[in-house]
């Protein structure tokens, strides 16, 4: 088995099954809804007349600048484009893929094949994709320099590939990415963040493709990671519906944060879309200034009577499991519902079941209005080490929480 | 509640919650507005007025006075719409012009374009270290204390700040090219006449006047102003939603570098030219000249304005050069990587700066030589990015509506035509009459 290059093909002569010269080989077809990585067929162009196609199985044997088939040239069939094909000159060739492993976006330089001979037929099958400085010598000297010369350079360069089963195509058009079967499952496993960075080095309309092909959490979680000015273009470009369904699985601050960046009218539909409950708590939220502690507040947090036990609180936490985004703390109400205390929830874990909630509180108890300034709330995560801060209304009453990672993100921000 | 109720407070709410947020937006997005946009255009029809820029113009004016003046309207116009072309296609299609020429000419061509770019750019960077060390030395430093002191800073300066941190710097020293205002101001010029001379062409046919055409052309239209402009462009997530204001950067660059050469002509044009100096030797000897002429100041006011020029240009050029090439070729670009990640980028960057700025103290290097290669390379070189952009402009794939007007493909076709021919009269001149090509 020996490793060949797709531009090595490309531009070879293919000859019959006589020995007479048919055309030049100009694209190699992958058909990824029968193999993934197989060459299934050869186009050869012919000048002024219509291409034909070879299919694999009609190959005999391929080397660099040559291939030679098995049948003759009136057995071959005539092209016709087939958008459930993978150009690799078109399609993969120069372009740039997703490194699903290395979590980056890179530039194919060239195409990797291992030859595979099969009873008589030689089927070639993508190995990796080139996207190093042996790719680049290798286009940038073909023709022009001896082959040998060219694979002595190349062992003196270091190698960049990606395995095939980690290259993540980018196409834009859905209705051909059903058809080439790209799905972006490996996509979906990554952490959102390193998502967010890949959508940055794409165009707009590559991220709003691949946005509307994750599902609504990665996509709401990616979202939530990526600048604001980036996020409110992508959302302003979905349907409403969608967007209201991402937005529900945001955090609802990170959700306002999305509608108020939004021009008037696509805010307005997209807020029509959104659920009753959702749009009350964002409503809530977009009350406050960007820059005061109600700005920066999530309302996902738990709220418990502080009259009750660890256990009573720990059993209320599980059957709300899933619903309470932020899980530091604990808050306590007294009968007024104001807030009247904060627990670890470290603390909650090592309390012995029939402790009483209020006396395993943290101590001083620590709180911001609404309308506190965003100077104010990171004097007070710096000074009392904390990672979340409890914000109240006017009478005293819980209505959100500031966490760390919003206190790091604006900090950042200002850097 | 019941549920109507719920949500007509929901409407409430959100009526007045919209707008109190969009109330604390606003004067974001006022400053906004001019940082977030108002900047690649600005900037590049900025870092366009370098030293080799400010010598051709002052060369200029020494040589036929307000004569040449006239060249600047349809100058403008040619900058304008190929830098909106660029604009247009990074909001089309969302990529840099380097990713696109890569993705649909192939690999061949754009290693071919990113050298000749990267032969172009070191003469540029070049320049700009010679622009710096003549401008001190008019305020008393010798070079070799000057030139290394700025190739540090410069290096430093894009490595170590992050990139919106220089940008911001960068627009601030835009403003300094008012010096060239008061400049001219100072020495009196005869606005009647240049003003007549600026609408009204004079078009001779002689090797020094054609030569200093070329030339005058070649600085202001440089094809890596372009793929700047793009990626900058794209950087900013211009979307749509802010063609607008993309354009209107693109128009306020394009003016406000004009309206410099302007100025620069007509200060040299009203002294060195009026008194009967019509050689000189670049913008230093030019600073020079203006002492006994216009006034100290106006002398001091211009060599600050060619310090400054050929600062701002050492410290974007390099950056920008190194970026197309590794974006264009596939490799890990951008000062937000460390140095691991992104080798390739890196040594360019450094290449640039060191051998720029190191030519320049080199006793005896031929100078001379390798500005008149990399004009005659930037003339070659810019009719085949235009040629590419044209080509990709014009595809319905790529750009939808966006396509370019009948109107905007003839001026871009134009540009290209003249640039042609301009590059072949400087390399007849550079082949036969070694001596007559002016401004370096």
């Amino acid at each position: 088995m020996s490793t060949l290059h797709a531009t090595e093909l490309l531009g070879g002569e293919a000859y019959d099954a006589q020995g007479n010269f048919v055309g030049r080989v100009t694209e190699l077809f992958i058909e990824p809804s029968d193999q993934p990585n197989r060459i299934a067929r050869y186009l050869l162009g012919r000048g002024k007349y219509l291409p034909l196609v070879a299919r694999h199985e009609q190959v005999s044997f391929v080397a660099p600048g040559v291939i030679k088939l098995n049948v003759a040239e009136r057995d071959l069939d005539h092209f016709a484009p087939n958008e459930g094909w993978l150009a690799v000159r078109k399609d993969l060739l120069d372009q740039q893929i997703i490194d699903t492993k290395g979590r980056k976006v890179v530039r194919v330089n060239d195409i990797d094949l291992a030859e595979q001979p099969t009873n008589g037929t030689v089927e070639l099958r993508v190995t990796d994709v080139d996207v190093g400085l042996t790719g680049a010598a290798r286009r940038l000297l073909q023709g022009l320099a001896s082959p040998s010369f060219i694979r002595h350079i190349q062992k003196q360069l270091p190698a960049r590939v990606i395995r095939w089963e980690f290259v993540n195509l980018i196409e834009s058009d859905p209705l051909r990415r059903v058809k080439l079967r790209i799905t972006h499952n490996r996509l979906e496993n990554m952490h959102p963040a390193d998502l967010a960075d890949i959508m940055e080095d794409l165009s707009a309309t590559e991220r709003q493709s691949i946005i509307a092909s994750l599902d609504e959490q990665t996509a709401a979680e990616t979202l939530a990671e990526l600048d604001s000015r980036l996020t409110s273009q992508i959302v302003e470009k979905m349907a409403p519906e969608q967007a209201a369904d991402i937005l529900e699985e945001m955090e609802p601050d990170k959700a306002a944060d999305v509608l108020a960046g939004l021009s008037p009218e696509v805010s307005q539909d997209v807020f029509d879309e959104l659920r009753s409950e959702e749009a009350r708590e964002m409503a809530n939220l977009l009350r406050f200034d960007e820059n005061s502690a109600g700005g920066m507040m999530t309302t996902d947090f738990v709220l418990v009577g502080e009259s009750a036990s660890r256990g009573e609180v720990v059993d209320w936490i599980r059957k709300k499991e899933g619903e309470s985004g932020i899980l530091d703390n604990v808050y306590l109400i007294d009968g007024d519902a104001k807030l009247s205390g904060a627990v670890e929830v470290a603390r909650l874990l090592v309390a012995p079941e029939e402790q009483a909630v209020s006396e395993i509180k943290s101590e001083p108890l620590v709180w911001v209005p609404a309308d506190a300034n965003e100077k104010d709330v990171f004097e007070l995560f710096d000074k009392y080490n904390l990672r979340s801060l409890a914000v109240v209304d006017g009478n005293g009453r819980p209505v959100g929480v500031v966490t760390v990672d919003d206190v790091v993100t604006r900090l950042r921000a200002q850097l | 509640m019941n549920f109507v109720g719920i949500n007509e407070r929901v409407e409430q709410w959100r009526q007045g919650a919209v707008r109190a947020r969009r109330h604390g937006r606003r004067l974001w997005v006022r400053v906004g507005l001019f940082l977030a946009v108002l900047g690649p255009g600005l900037i590049t029809s900025n870092v366009d007025n370098d030293a080799g820029g400010i010598s051709t113009y002052s060369l200029a004016g020494a040589r036929f006075g307000y004569l040449l003046l006239w060249s600047l309207i349809p100058m403008a116009i040619a900058l304008y719409v190929t830098e909106e072309m660029c604009a247009r296609m990074a909001v089309a299609t969302g990529k840099g012009l380097s990713d696109l020429i890569r993705e649909e000419f192939g690999f061949r061509p754009t290693f071919f374009v990113m050298i000749t770019g990267f032969v172009v750019d070191l003469g540029n960077v070049v320049a700009e270290f010679a622009g710096v060390a003549s401008a001190m030395e008019i305020f008393g430093i010798s070079r070799y204390i000057a030139v290394p002191i700025a190739g540090f800073v410069v290096w430093l300066l894009v490595l170590q700040g992050t990139h919106r941190q220089v940008e911001k710097i960068f627009l601030a020293l835009c403003s300094f090219y008012l010096a060239y205002f008061f400049s001219a101001v100072l020495a009196k010029p005869d606005w009647l006449e240049a003003a007549r001379h600026t609408v009204i062409p004079t078009v001779q046919f002689n090797a020094g006047y054609l030569l200093l055409l070329a030339a005058l052309v070649g600085t202001t239209i440089a094809p890596w102003q372009f793929f700047y402009l793009q990626a900058g462009f794209v950087e900013k997530r211009i979307g749509p939603r802010q063609y607008s204001q993309a354009r209107a950067d693109v128009i306020a660059g394009t003016i406000s570098c004009m309206v410099i050469v302007f100025f620069i002509i007509v200060s040299t044009a009203a002294t060195l030219h009026a008194s009967g100096q019509f050689d000189i030797g670049g913008a230093a000897d030019a600073a020079r000249a203006l002492v006994p002429l216009a006034g100290r100041w106006a002398a001091l006011l211009f060599a600050f304005g060619l310090l400054n020029a050929s600062l701002f240009a050492a410290s974007i050029l390099p950056l920008s050069t190194a970026h197309v090439i590794c974006e264009g070729l596939g490799f890990e670009a951008g000062i937000d990587h460390k140095f691991r990640e992104a080798p390739i980028f890196y040594w360019l960057y450094t290449i640039l700066i060191v051998v720029g700025g190191g030519l320049v103290l080199v006793p005896g290097a031929p100078l001379w030589r390798i500005l008149v290669l990399s004009q005659v390379a930037n003339g070659v070189w810019l009719p085949i990015v235009l040629i590419f952009m044209i080509k990709l402009i014009n595809r319905r794939d790529l750009m939808g509506d966006r396509v370019n007007s009948p109107t905007f493909n003839v001026i871009a076709g134009l540009t290209s035509l003249c640039m042609i021919v301009l590059t072949l009269v400087l390399i007849y001149a550079a082949l036969f009459r070694p001596g007559g090509v002016p401004g370096m």
